[in-house]
């Protein structure tokens, strides 16, 4: 009972302690509570903005050759989804310098071919991976698709052959998930990369302050001198790192959470005829994300508490916790990787585990041995990292570093 | 009560290799007096000090402080001791009230307890202006008070200070020589280390001189100054360190 008293005690202190460093607020409540709207409603009203934009604007297109067919020159010509403009020899640096967005080469007897049966090949030029430079592109693939449909089908008629010989039968794509699972899958992928993220942010700080920190400002000494076991003062500086990952995440969620609404309010998801957002999440899914994390985050607080009582300085802390967060978040990546699934191996690999389930747990899937088996190792690793922790505290060679 | 045996402490230092900070230390500190351990920097004083406080363990011999014994009970030893030194900092952002109160928990006083002792060493150390003080705004003079109060708060029957008047302006090191008289009086075992001849001089009851990790020689003053011929506690320290 006075080893629960002293953790309290120490934890209350050190909670204390930490609320009032500006640099801990930051890092715990203003960071999470700015990052996620910014990144949210600005970056993703922006993209989705510049999109609706970019499909609004009609695209200047060039038609080169063509001369000797007429028909589909006119056809083009009436499109009224893009500007033709006068043809030029130097239309590759006239779409690269984005003053045409495509360009289409119609060989020379195209009309002829086609009422003879020889086959041609329509060139579309457009600049890779420039989107307004595809929009243009889009309605002239288009115009040839019919076209060929069309040829096709006329040809088929002239020899007496049904259409659907071609085409034997149709696929049909049925969802049977609710909407809140389809959104829960797309936005799944990059939750679980983000929780992990900001969890590992707001822990870094205070793991650093609370160890490395007291080393430099002298109170680790202090501290020492107090009758509690060293085992506990260890749990109680956890536990207040392990609240500051705790309320970073959450607090990302919330944020998350509330731009979503605002976007989905102000209609900027599916706004200027752009793409929808997928703004639907269930509730229940994400506190079971959430109890995952729990276990990981406990892990990431007992490590950084580890590496901070290692560390001579605070700035020494840091130069070990940085290269730490860009070697979690390769494997936190993993829910973004397309076809990527859970299997028995990767529930034992941490973070990995925790990204892959979080994602398929949004999505609606929960695969409860998978759950409970990365749950389970987890805490393992979590108890490993805390055990490394109190054996550091333990070590003259550790505190008295010099 | 203190009482040390035989103590020894090797460190092992990557570029020095190993480093034997204290050698075969013995000493007996009674209730009631002052003793003082007396050395230049580097001699072993806080090592020997730290080791007494728990915070270091020995790696050969015994020590005994109050009844406990600092390998086997050092919780015990800790909850019986105030040690200070001056790499005993505060917590800057938490105020001197907090700072106590704190310490005071961890020793396991009832709130009741805590709040009446508070009370006591804040007007005996004129303490209640700067109550609600954050310690990181506090003068040296006042810090030096707040750690004063920290060591006393669970009333322990031995003190242990590391150089307690170190860095310390004339009237604040005054208090801190006041205090560990008060200390005395009230028969608590008193253990300080210092460079300071004059310090030892004036309060100590028994002294040890530490030299290289080992006790030159150990007694009252009056003993000391007969065995070496000198008067002067200067003259005698560095007779007995060059008869080494």
């Amino acid at each position: 009972m006075s080893g629960l008293r002293n953790i309290g005690i120490v934890y209350r202190k050190e909670l204390l302690d930490s609320l009032r460093d500006r640099r801990t607020i930051i890092s715990m409540i203003v960071v999470p509570m700015l990052a996620m709207p910014a990144l949210m409603l600005g970056m993703g009203t922006l993209a989705i903005k510049l999109v609706a934009r970019a499909q609004q604007e009609i695209p200047k297109v060039m038609v080169l050759g063509g001369e000797d067919s007429p028909k589909t020159l006119a056809a083009l010509h009436g499109l009224k989804t893009i500007e033709i403009v006068p043809a030029s020899l130097d239309y590759t640096n006239l779409i690269s310098e984005k003053k045409v967005r495509a360009a289409v080469e119609v060989p020379s007897g195209f009309d002829a071919a086609l009422q003879s049966g020889e086959k041609q090949t329509v060139r579309i030029y457009v600049y890779g991976g420039e989107i307004k430079s595809s929009f243009g592109a889009q309605p002239i693939e288009q115009f040839f698709r019919q076209l060929s449909d069309a040829t096709l089908n006329e040809r088929l008629a002239a020899h007496n052959f049904p259409a659907r010989l071609l085409r034997p039968f149709e696929i049909q794509r049925t969802n049977v998930a609710p909407p809140a699972k389809v959104s829960g899958n797309l936005i799944g992928s990059i939750i679980p990369y983000l929780l992990i993220l900001m969890c590992m942010t707001g822990a870094i700080y205070p793991s650093v302050d609370l160890t490395a920190g007291e080393k430099e400002r002298g109170t680790m000494e202090t501290l020492l001198c107090s009758p509690v076991a060293r085992t506990h003062l260890v749990y109680g500086k956890c536990l207040v790192v392990l609240t500051a990952a705790l309320v970073t995440t959450l607090l990302s969620l919330s944020s998350m959470g509330a731009s979503f609404a605002l976007v989905k309010r102000l209609g900027l998801g599916s706004g200027g005829g752009g793409p929808a957002l997928p703004l639907a999440i269930d509730l229940s899914s994400l506190a079971v994300a959430f109890a995952t994390m729990l276990p990981m985050a406990l892990f990431f607080a007992a490590t950084m508490l580890a590496i901070g009582l290692f560390s001579r300085t605070t700035k020494e802390a840091h130069s070990y916790l940085q290269p730490l967060l860009i070697v979690t978040v390769m494997p936190a990546v993993a829910s973004l990787l397309p076809g990527v699934e859970l299997n028995s191996r990767l529930a034992l690999i941490p973070v990995v585990n925790v990204s892959l389930v979080t994602k398929e747990i949004l999505s609606g899937t929960y695969h409860w041995s998978y759950i409970a088996l990365i749950f389970g190792s987890t805490c393992v690793y979590a108890g490993v990292a805390m055990a490394a922790a109190v054996w550091m505290f333990k070590r003259e060679s550790v505190l008295f570093r010099t | 009560m203190i009482q040390v045996l035989q103590l020894s402490k090797v460190f092992r230092d990557p570029k020095r290799g190993e480093v034997r900070a204290l050698d075969g230390v013995s000493f007996c500190c009674q209730p009631g007096q002052v003793f003082g351990l007396l050395g230049v920097n580097g001699a072993g004083k806080t090592t020997c000090l730290r080791i007494l406080g728990t915070i270091l363990q020995p790696s050969s011999g015994t020590a005994n402080v109050a009844g406990f014994d600092v390998v086997r009970q050092p919780e015990r030893v800790r909850a019986n001791i105030g040690f200070l030194s001056t790499a005993t900092a505060l917590y800057g952002r938490l105020t001197a009230q907090e700072t106590v109160e704190y310490f005071g928990r961890l020793h396991g006083l009832t709130e009741d307890v805590l709040r009446e002792r508070i009370d006591g060493i804040f007007s005996t150390l004129d303490m209640n202006e700067f109550r609600q003080r954050r310690c990181d705004q506090l003068s040296s003079g006042m810090k030096q008070k707040v750690s004063i109060a920290r060591t006393l708060v669970h009333d322990p029957p031995v003190m242990i200070f590391d150089e307690p008047t170190h860095g310390l302006d004339v009237l604040t090191a005054r208090t801190v020589v006041g205090f560990i008289r008060d200390r005395r009086a009230r028969g608590k075992t008193v253990i300080f280390s210092t460079h300071v001849m004059r310090e030892a001089e004036k309060l100590c009851d028994a002294i040890a001189i530490i030299h290289n990790g080992r006790i030159m020689a150990e007694g009252t003053l009056t003993a000391l100054r007969e065995r070496t011929g000198a008067q002067d506690l200067d003259d005698v320290f560095v007779k007995l360190v060059e008869a080494t």
